[in-house]
């Protein structure tokens, strides 16, 4: 399932959480966990090593250790450094991402190459994405706003995908007669 | 993929001249089949081989490229245009075979309709438009009142019921329809581009309401979109295209 926290900065996610208090380690994961990754929940390992890293950074201090049984629990809170970290990553625009590599492209492409069905493709294709965009669209019935936020992204993202292929068909024929006159 | 052809409806199970279109489901597989039709207007041709099955319940979205002819498919399927050849089923019932007047009782009494621009009457208020299919129906002025006013609240618009058409805004006056369509509890609801009219947030808002209510009471949808968020609503989606279908799935 499609999902937004993928190519999300996990560093500065943390960071954020942290700017509402000092946290440990296991606080963070959850509270990540229920905000961002329903789909991906990140795994300890990740959490401390990204900690770690920020520790290693300046951008977030150790602001005491509690001892129990097992290992002793470090609080972590973000540092002056780390503020403007966040304030500096929420400046900065994302860059698009361009989908010039797309693999469907690209199977469309072979099939006119090797003179099978395109259209075929175009068409499962289609159908795949309606799929998903059905069980995005069941989910949002139950999900709370932020759940149905990040599933209309999601969403907005399936449709363009399928307005490509709505034109991709209405121009088969015409990239057809491209892909096999460039044919070495 | 296959092509929808839901095969010789002559050699369906037969059905008992008497049963109702539920009972026909039951029996029969599909309450509503369209059968290879063909319709052209003068030069053009609209349909040419069009096959399709709904069952109770089922949600069916029509996806296709402008005048690929899934409107044409919905007009005929609906009974308001008649196919130059092939042939219409609702239940046991062939829609070729009625006269207009039959089959206007019927879609006056078991089929509902949201269109893009809604079409409400404007000289009528929200409430009056909702209860106009009920008074066509010969249901007594306060009861079909009453049952609107119940419909509206149903699509959380009641505040709108003594308003008119132009005093309300897109997404009300399109929930106002939808409500219409409703209202005689149908067994197959007729849906147009119903949210092309609509900005994002109203057209999710109309078809949450218009499919969680037809769920509920198990009327089939068959929806004519171009637009794929709206179409993820459905069950299953039929692709029509230079006037065939299409199925997936």
């Amino acid at each position: 399932m499609p999902c937004i926290v993928a190519v999300m900065s996990i560093g500065h996610a943390l960071l954020g959480l942290l700017e509402s208090g000092p946290r440990h380690g296991y606080d963070l994961k959850r509270s990540y966990d229920e905000r961002f990754g329903q789909d991906r929940p990140l795994h300890y390992g990740q959490v401390y090593a990204t900690l770690s890293r920020l520790l290693k950074g300046g951008l977030v201090e150790v602001d005491g250790v509690t001892p129990g049984d097992g290992p002793e629990r470090k609080r972590y809170a973000i540092t002056t450094a780390g503020v403007t970290d966040v304030e500096r990553w929420l400046a900065a625009p994302e860059k698009p991402e361009l989908y010039l590599q797309s693999t469907l492209y690209t199977k469309l492409v072979i099939a006119l190459l090797t003179g099978r069905p395109a259209a075929d493709v175009l068409d499962r294709q289609r159908a795949e994405h309606l799929n998903t965009m059905r069980a995005l669209t069941r989910r949002k019935a139950t999900g709370d706003l932020a759940d149905q936020l990040v599933c209309d992204h999601a969403l907005f993202h399936l449709e363009a995908d399928l307005r490509f292929l709505e034109l991709a068909a209405a121009r088969l024929d015409a990239l057809a007669r491209t892909v096999t006159e460039a044919r070495p | 993929m296959t092509p929808d052809t839901p095969g010789p409806l002559a050699e369906a199970t037969p059905i008992s001249p008497t049963a109702t279109p539920a009972e026909a489901t039951a029996e029969g597989g599909s309450l509503l089949a369209a059968v290879e039709l063909r319709k052209r207007f003068g030069a053009t041709t609209a349909l040419d081989g069009a096959s399709l099955r709904v069952a109770a319940g089922e949600i069916v979205a029509l996806m296709g490229p402008s005048g690929s002819g899934k409107s044409t498919l919905l007009h005929c399927l609906a009974g308001i245009f008649p196919p130059d050849a092939g042939e219409v089923r609702y239940g046991d019932r062939s829609l070729s075979r009625m006269s207009e007047t039959a089959r206007s009782a019927l879609r006056r009494g078991e089929f509902g309709f949201v269109f893009q621009f809604g079409q409400l009457v404007p000289e009528l208020t929200c409430a009056e438009n909702v209860a106009l299919p009920l008074r066509l129906s010969g249901v007594r002025r306060r009861e079909a009142q009453r049952r609107a006013v119940g419909e509206l609240e149903r699509l959380a618009v009641a505040d709108v019921a003594r308003k008119r058409p132009g005093e309300v805004s897109g997404g009300q006056g399109q929930r106002v329809a939808v409500a219409r369509a409703l209202v005689t509890q149908p067994k197959v609801i007729f849906a147009d581009e119903p949210t092309g009219a609509l900005d994002s947030l109203n057209g999710e808002q109309v078809m949450r309401l218009l499919t969680e209510a037809a769920r509920a009471s198990r009327a089939a949808v068959v929806l004519v979109t171009h637009d794929a968020r709206v179409a993820a609503y459905s069950d299953r989606e039929v692709v029509v295209r230079d006037g065939r279908t299409r199925t997936f799935g």
